[in-house]
């Protein structure tokens, strides 16, 4: 099987080595990856902001570099549910680029629904020790995946999963959001961090550039020594 | 013409910044909204199929909404027919005349209310009060926040934001005796003074949760049984309600009862479901003599017609309120609406205006939790993003803002730039950072860095490592 890489902008930027950890653990499924060059971002700033006219575009620029006809796989759930749920609504009266938009719509999807849905695997054979814990990104919970990662996590040898308080709250990131309202936002990602803290683990998995960044800035503030990990990150491992 | 009750300039910034540094109120937020989302999830839960009845429930009022002006019809006569009056008001101002003129034609000096969202929507009170009459709010929260001269912080529980010694300090203040702060004994003197109002008074106002067009049928639903006496004790009973509130038929009930509690407290039902089809028939002991029914549209027909129509299918259960995680840290009256929360971002600017609201749509993650807690499945997070499109063509949005969003799309569809601006970017960051992370952002960033550190872009992007992967 072969899939195309979206890494996301925040990912290419900010979190390489999430794109280098998920291209290592599909290979090591037998999945050959390839990476289109041309992408960059998804667009979903600029529609979440109202700018709908650069979402296009942007979206445009997407479906264009990713018209190979190939499954692709996304180690974000807000990019992923950028693609399958708001392109086809974005070109809803469009109806060439529709078309397209379902089509990829289709062909596209986050990584822990690739492995559990696509493969058809929950023990990706990884191996990693210690106490972790999982936060639900909120576009999981739009895209319907809400026992995908978890399934993924407690197949894995050697770690002891603990379930995190409040699990499915929003961490407070947001995009613009906590920009816009740094101190509405921060005082999520507190809380957030305190519960992270409070399980008392090693390390916090979760699946989104967006919550790591956030979270992982939060708890490095706060001086803990709790790690923030992609869950690629922690599937690669063997 | 202006007629959707707000605050003047009302400053949301501030006003949340305030609700954050009150911790008595986080505190009260955060066990009021636990405790509801506990139950709506349990609600939810013992449903055999709650997701298929949530869409049945969202079927039902697609169609209504598509047909609505048949229903109401429908509904004008089947409430004639039971011997009601029905009255037509297209705004607030019409609303409250409507109302003014039902207490002067039946010498009405003193009314008692049961909760009505609409009635805090039509700025009712203080008009009545103008025109001489007493007007007595029976939910306990609803009195508790007249008396303090407040406006409700939430849908189903308008006071959430006092304590038990703020209402013994009110209640105390009101009946002129020393209540002690104890839930129990605050109750019983509520109930005592209220008891008084419920028998002093000549109309009885309520609000409407659904109408049964088949059947001429006003259902109402409460926990403390107030709304029974207040549309049973007086002469005179008043019912307003919102347009949407329509159900085509008897069967259609059922669907919304078994879902409205469950997602506002996880309650099966509340403990009051109250049907009233007419007022008193002769022969009956009790009753009100006259009923009278106000259809307010004030916005409604104008909403219906754009893509915000999915707005109107709200049953104003208040569990998006409990499920939102901005709501629960800055609390009801931040907002500076009637409605808050996430339904309350989208109402206040539809109805009143979308240039005075600049906050309300983009004060959101737009995490979904208020989707999934929705008894109707209303998608919010859409119409908060449809709100900020409406925004970027208003003359008052940032010019600055409207130009780094197009510039950077301009960038970003062209991979060369990307990869130029990638390593502009490091280049100007990555000195900055410890790590590989920035403890202050400069600019507009800054104030992301007060309570957490941001990550530098990475020495290598993932595509300066493609090639070495491959
Ligand atoms: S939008 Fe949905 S959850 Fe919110 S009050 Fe209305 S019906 Fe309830």
């Amino acid at each position: 099987m072969k899939v195309s890489l979206l890494v996301t902008c925040l990912g290419d930027a900010l979190f390489p080595d999430v794109g280098v950890a998920t291209v290592r653990l599909l290979r090591r499924l037998g999945v050959a990856v390839d990476f289109p060059e041309a992408q960059t971002c998804c667009g979903q700033p600029h529609f979440n902001s109202g700018y709908h006219d650069d979402a296009r575009e942007l979206a445009r620029h997407t479906l264009r570099t990713f018209d190979n006809g190939q499954t692709v796989v996304v180690p974000s759930g807000s990019c992923a549910a950028m693609i399958k749920l708001e392109y086809p609504h974005l070109f809803h009266d469009d109806p060439v680029w529709r078309l397209r938009a379902e089509d990829m719509a289709r062909r596209t999807h986050e990584l822990s629904d690739f492995l559990v849905n696509v493969l058809g695997v929950e023990d990706v054979g990884a191996r990693y020790e210690g106490k972790v814990t999982y936060h639900m990104a909120c576009h999981l919970r739009g895209l319907g995946l809400l026992t995908e990662p978890e399934r993924l996590l407690t197949r894995v040898k050697g770690l002891e999963y603990i379930k995190l308080e409040r699990a499915d709250e929003c961490c407070g990131f947001g995009g613009s959001f906590s920009v816009r309202y740094p101190n509405i936002s921060g005082a999520m990602v507190q809380d957030k961090a305190a519960l992270i803290e409070k399980a008392g683990v090693s390390a916090v998995v979760a699946t989104d550039a967006g919550c790591l960044m956030n979270i992982a800035g939060c708890l490095r503030r706060r001086g803990s020594s709790v790690r923030t990990l992609h869950l690629a990150q922690v599937l690669e491992k063997t | 013409m202006n007629t959707y009750a707000r605050h003047e300039h009302h400053d949301f910034l501030n006003a949340a910044q305030q609700a954050l540094a009150d911790p008595p109120l986080q505190e009260a937020l955060v066990r009021l909204t636990s405790t509801l989302m506990a139950g709506n999830r349990r609600g939810y839960a013992a449903l055999a199929d709650s997701d298929a009845l949530r869409s049945h429930a969202k079927r039902i009022k697609e169609h209504t909404l598509a047909h609505l002006d048949r229903y109401l019809e429908q509904l004008e006569a089947a409430v004639q027919k039971n011997g009601g009056h029905v009255h037509w008001a297209s705004n607030a101002e019409e609303a409250r005349q409507i109302v003014l003129d039902i207490a002067r034609k039946t010498n009405t000096r003193r009314i008692v209310k049961s909760k009505s969202m609409t009635s805090e929507e039509i700025h009712l009170n203080p008009a009545l009060e103008a025109a001489g009459i007493e007007v007595t709010e029976t939910d306990f929260g609803e009195f508790i926040i007249q008396l303090a001269g407040e406006r409700p912080s939430h849908l189903v529980a308008p006071a959430v934001h006092h304590t038990r010694e703020s209402i013994a300090r009110i209640l105390s203040k009101y009946s002129g005796e020393t209540l002690p702060d104890e839930a129990p004994a605050l109750a019983k003197a509520g109930r005592r003074l209220l008891r008084e109002k419920f028998r002093q008074a000549d109309m009885g106002i309520s609000g409407v949760n659904f109408a049964v067009a088949e059947t001429g049928t006003i259902v109402l639903i409460s926990n403390e049984g107030n709304i029974r006496m207040t549309t049973t004790c007086p002469r005179i009973h008043v019912a307003l309600m919102g347009i949407e509130k329509v159900l085509p038929r008897w069967i259609d009930l059922p669907v919304f009862l078994k879902l409205l509690a469950r997602a506002a407290t996880g309650q099966a039902l509340s403990v009051y479901t109250t049907l009233l089809t007419g007022p008193r028939r002769p022969g009956e002991t009790d009753g009100p003599e006259e009923f009278h029914l106000v259809l307010l549209d004030n916005g409604r027909s104008r909403v219906l017609a754009t893509p915000f129509r999915e707005s109107l299918q709200c049953i104003r259960c208040g569990a998006c309120l409990n499920a939102c995680p901005v709501y629960r840290r800055i609390g009801g009256h931040a907002y500076g609406g009637v409605y808050s929360g996430p339904i309350g971002s989208i109402l206040t600017p539809l109805y009143d205006s979308v240039a005075d609201h600049p906050h309300l749509p983009h004060a959101s993650s737009l995490c979904g939790a208020c989707q999934a807690a929705c008894p109707v499945k209303i998608n919010i997070p859409h119409m908060l993003i449809g709100l900020r499109e409406l925004q970027t063509h208003e003359k008052s949005k940032g010019r600055w803002e409207k130009w780094a969003y197009h510039l950077s799309a301009a960038v970003l569809r062209r991979p060369w730039l990307y990869r130029l601006a990638l390593r502009c970017a490091r280049l100007v960051l990555r000195p900055l950072a410890h790590e590989g992370w920035l403890r202050r952002l400069p600019g507009p960033g800054a104030a992301w860095t007060t309570v957490r550190d941001f990550p530098a872009p990475a020495s290598r992007a993932f595509r300066e490592q493609w090639r070495q992967l491959r």
